[in-house]
């Protein structure tokens, strides 16, 4: 079934960009941020009132779903989590679940506790015929789009200086300090990035996965899942866990309908147990 | 082994003295008890409190003394939790034997995915531990000719323990639940002042070394890992018997970073931080919730914020300095 | 005789001053929703009702002011039942009302027998709920009740075949299996999948819908989550492909229909309440829930009206007693609430009412369930078969 494998590679994708920013982070800095999930719903909320108070186009509030989180991402580096690295993973928890309560609730009362909906424009709406397979042209927007993404960090972080320099400071950030890089910069610029991307997941995932001020929990186990599946050293690893998880997600529940919510957290704890380092992981 | 090795006879005094009573121990036997009489309107918060330090030592047990995470420790909560209320429903309304029923299923799951813990880094537990409570909460929404499905498990009547019945005040409930705790604390104690504790943080500290100088590594998890598991499940057929009632929610997500948040705060790995979190933490959310119904966890997230960014080991070593040395021993995080 | 004479009037203003004192008393109730987490909605929606209804007809019934204790328990039953315990031994409230899942409310069920106090069931929607404790009254709806009117709609306006697609869990069972065992007794066939409630895409299961190419898919989901799969339906092309969406009013829920754009329209769905109710008393009651609220009243909010109705109905009758026959009053009382005309079953302590059939259109450039037929005085189908 050839939908079957479109929806899911839709479905993945979308996780992916969900998760990609967590997975830099967590690889890049060692911190665990679950308030990611939180960044992904200011994306979300933003393209959701730019469109339904604003009244401007779907296409045009992408910038904008990117933006505002890379901005608060920026800030909030700045001022609370980086006197944090290097803390216990503990106290990064602690404070992180602390941010999502508090963008959770706050949310909530700033724009009250219901569903937010995006009206998608008319060319993105009902589904087309590709090689005698209907597709869906809003999943097709978002493979695109996500296809994109990927080839594009991939480009930055393989061929530009930036890359280079952030993939040293990953590898090992006190050899990359030595060498005269400015891994807190580094760290900063990486962090709004990530930030911004987990914003444009929201704002893309939205129409799929629902936005509600509940939306950082909701998603929280699903990133974490693909940035644990994938490891953290590469964009590629979580991008193939994405895939895999997200074809298996789709499949599972296709298939085997009456077992659909144990398949992801079955193919992820199988995963773990035979690669703890994750599936794409370098043996270190 | 030939001769004993010449420090031995210190090692087994300085365990010997470990072992001794410290003066905030009957200390805070006494509080609880003045606490008992003190707020008889309460029963039922501090009912809660002690389930819930209870669960909180199970997860210290794994979390402060083998450095094993776990975001999915309500696995074992749950199924306590059931085994006690479906042996209510189906056995015997006997809330002993419920929870006896409610540790031994609680342990032997523990055993059973001990195996899935037992590798991999902190996040790669952190996940398999959330995925195991996730598929039991699954199962348990599954099986409903057992467990109730999604409208929880109905009818369950306890019995009298120990000859009072349970009343609606809660102050069975809350002597029954402090009685398990103090003398499931007082257990734990002995198993962390022993020998077995000091492989085990060994272990924490560095596996690789821990294993150059023979202790068995693997076995050694497996029987903590079994023990809190057995703990947990203790902790859930509390739960359970206190309340009556079990549904869905004892496999939740929630439970399982609550009880995280809860250690947390309280501070890892000197048994007693599950009972001051606890404390701290259902005061907090209960008045909270009851001033702001709707946005009291603003007012959470703000605290564990402040309290991360001040430094939890900063204010906790202040209270220290208050409390003088009366604190039982403590190993650094 | 004068000093009778300053008896009498002293022993009449006695009786003046303590009158005031006796109204002064206070009647507590103890409302427990959830006010945060993924239901929060839900408690929003009946706080905001209960809050209106004081507003409208005053905070006096039966002699008593009386006074509502609002508390979070985040949609867990355990929190739920400690609150119900504290509220009732602590607060010594006359009645607990809320409840905003099934669990929750049979959680604190048999506190109610217990504490002899009436529990006002606003929300929970699972059949069994009113048989838990014989203290239950319930004022929202069973799911059955208003299925059962969709299934019958369904076989009458030719279709024969169809697929449910139910949220897998209590109330999701509870349609499903109504659904089903009527609508084959008329004839059609019937094919069931079940949806995990923690399920972000619904791809796979439209997937299957289609497959099975019916002339309907009959949907069941809490309200929320509603709107994502009638999104999901329109774009996989379902409605170009022949197949109808019908379902229970859950899934077009009020609060958020008008928001869900045009994927909603032309859904067939059964409910007992609908925001668009043609009566002088809903359009009062709508008009002054939006300008209070800032949002429209769903079914959830009428749950929590009537329940109000109910207990000042019932403290009225009993002069503020509480207790067993505070249930007894309000058992059998007939009023006409925003959603018409409603009767608590005297045997069984339910709901019951009339089921309307309603389609979505656009009028005045808003989202609306437009009622175009109706099943009037509908029991809870499961306890009227249980009945002998």
């Amino acid at each position: 079934m050839l939908t079957i494998l479109f929806d899911g590679i839709a479905y993945g994708m979308l996780l992916f960009v969900l998760a990609c920013g967590l997975s830099v982070t967590l690889g890049l800095m060692n911190f665990v941020n679950l308030a990611h999930g939180a960044f992904a719903m200011a994306g979300g909320y933003a393209t959701a009132l730019l469109m339904n108070r604003a009244g401007l186009p779907f296409l045009l509030t992408l910038p904008f779903a990117f933006g505002l989180p890379a901005l608060a991402g920026l800030v909030l580096e700045r001022i609370l989590y980086r006197p944090l690295y290097g803390r216990p993973h503990l106290d990064q928890v602690l404070f992180s679940i602390g941010l999502v309560f508090m963008a959770v609730s706050g949310t909530d009362w700033a724009l009250g506790s219901g569903q937010q909906f995006i009206r998608l424009p008319a060319w993105l709406q009902g589904r087309a015929e590709v090689l005698g397979v209907p597709v869906g042209l809003y999943r097709s927007f978002i493979i695109v789009v996500c296809g994109v993404l990927v080839v594009a960090l991939q480009l930055v972080l393989s061929r530009t200086r930036f890359g280079s320099r952030l993939r040293a400071s990953v590898d090992d950030p006190r050899v990359a300090r030595g060498l005269g890089i400015d891994v807190g910069r580094i760290f900063a610029l990486t962090f709004a990035v990530g930030s911004g991307l987990a914003g444009l997941g929201g704002a893309l995932g939205a129409e799929i996965l629902g936005l509600d001020p509940t939306f950082p929990l909701k998603i929280m186990i699903y990133v974490l899942i693909v940035v644990t599946v994938g490891g953290t050293s590469s964009i590629a690893g979580p991008f193939l866990a994405a895939l895999l998880l997200g074809v298996a997600d789709v499949a599972g529940k296709y298939y085997v309908p009456s077992l659909g919510a144990f398949v992801i957290y079955a193919v992820m704890i199988a995963i773990l147990v035979l690669r703890p380092q994750g599936l794409f992981a370098r043996a270190r | 082994m030939s001769a004993p090795p010449p420090g031995l006879a210190a090692v087994e005094a300085g365990f010997a003295a470990r072992a001794r009573l410290r003066l905030v121990e009957p200390a805070l036997a006494l509080v609880a008890v003045a606490c008992f009489f003190a707020f008889p309107d309460r029963h039922l918060l501090m009912a809660e409190i002690a389930v819930l330090a209870l669960f909180a030592l199970s997860l210290d047990l794994i979390l402060g003394y083998a450095g094993i995470v776990s975001l999915g420790h309500a696995a074992f909560l749950g199924l306590g939790a059931y085994a006690a209320g479906i042996v209510a429903v189906r056995v015997t309304p006997d809330p002993l034997l419920g929870l006896a029923a409610a540790g031994i299923v609680g342990g032997l799951a523990g055993l059973a995915t001990s195996p899935l813990v037992l590798r991999g880094a902190d996040l790669t537990r952190l996940m398999v531990t959330l995925g195991v409570a996730l598929v039991m909460g699954e199962i348990a929404n599954r099986e409903s000719w057992l467990t109730g499905g999604a409208d929880g498990l109905q009818g369950i009547a306890m019995g009298p323990v120990l000859g009072f019945e349970f009343d609606i005040v809660g102050r069975v409930a809350n002597a029954y639940a402090l009685a398990v705790l103090v003398v499931l604390a007082l257990l734990a104690r002995l198993v962390v002042l022993s020998p077995f504790r000091a492989s085990l943080v060994a272990i924490r500290d560095n596996p690789l070394r821990a294993r150059a100088v023979g202790i068995p590594v693997n076995r050694r998890l497996v029987a903590i890992y079994g023990l809190s598991a057995a703990y947990a499940g203790v902790a859930g057929g509390l739960l359970c018997q206190t309340t009556q009632f079990v549904s869905l929610d004892v496999f939740g997500f929630e439970r399982s970073a609550d009880v995280l948040l809860v250690l947390v705060i309280g501070g890892t790995g000197w048994l007693y931080g599950g009972l001051v979190g606890a404390v701290l933490f259902k005061l907090l959310v209960d008045a909270l919730s009851s001033l702001t119904p709707q946005y009291w966890h603003f007012w959470i997230g703000l605290i564990l914020v402040v309290l991360v960014l001040v430094g939890r080991d900063r204010m906790r070593d202040g209270a220290r300095r208050l409390v003088g040395r009366l604190g039982p021993p403590r190993t650094a995080p | 005789m004068d000093r009778r004479l300053v008896l009498a009037a002293a022993l009449g203003l006695a009786a003046a001053a303590a009158l005031p004192a006796r109204a002064q008393e206070v009647a507590k109730i103890g409302l427990i929703l959830p006010m945060t987490g993924p239901f929060a909605s839900t408690g929003k929606q009946i706080e905001a009702a209960v809050k209106l209804f004081q507003a409208r007809n005053g905070d006096t019934a039966g002699g008593r002011k009386v006074q509502v204790i609002l508390k979070d328990d985040g949609g867990t039953a355990d929190v739920t039942k400690r609150l119900a315990q504290e509220l009732i031994v602590n607060d010594k409230v006359v009645a607990i009302a809320g409840f905003g899942l099934t669990p929750l409310a049979l959680a604190a069920a048999p506190l109610a027998t217990q504490a002899k106090v009436p529990a006002i069931v606003m929300a929970a929607a699972t059949s069994t709920v009113t048989e838990a404790s014989p203290f239950v009254v319930r004022t929202s709806f069973t799911l059955a009740q208003v299925t059962v009117p969709m299934a019958e709609w369904a076989a009458r306006d030719g279709i024969r075949k169809v697929v449910t697609l139910v949220s897998d869990y209590g109330p999701g069972i509870d349609a499903e299996k109504a659904f089903t065992e009527v609508f084959t007794k008329a004839g059609g066939t019937v094919e069931n999948l079940r949806v995990p409630l923690r399920n972000p895409d619904f791809s796979p299961f439209l997937q299957r819908a289609a497959d099975a190419k019916p002339d309907a898919v009959f949907v069941f989901t809490p309200s929320g989550v509603g709107a994502q799969f009638m999104k999901q339906f329109v774009e996989r092309g379902l409605d170009k492909g022949g197949i109808r969406l019908i379902s229970t009013g859950d899934v077009v829920d009020d609060d958020i229909l008008n928001d869900m754009g045009d994927a909603a329209l032309g859904v067939v769905s059964t409910h007992h309440y609908s925001a668009a109710h043609d009566s002088a008393e809903n359009k009062a009651f709508v008009e002054a829930f939006r300008k209070a609220a800032g949002f429209r009243p769903n079914f959830m909010a009428v749950g929590g009206w009537d329940g109000m109705q109910a207990l000042y109905a019932g403290l009225d009758a009993t002069k503020g007693q509480g207790g067993q026959a505070l249930v007894d009053a309000i058992k059998g009382t007939t009023w006409t609430s925003p959603r018409g005309l409603l009767t608590i079953d005297g045997a069984t302590r339910d709901v019951v009412q009339s089921v309307y059939v309603r389609k979505v259109e656009r009028k005045d450039g808003e989202l609306w369930n437009v009622e175009f037929g109706s099943s009037p005085a509908v029991k809870d189908p499961v306890k009227a078969a249980k009945a002998p």
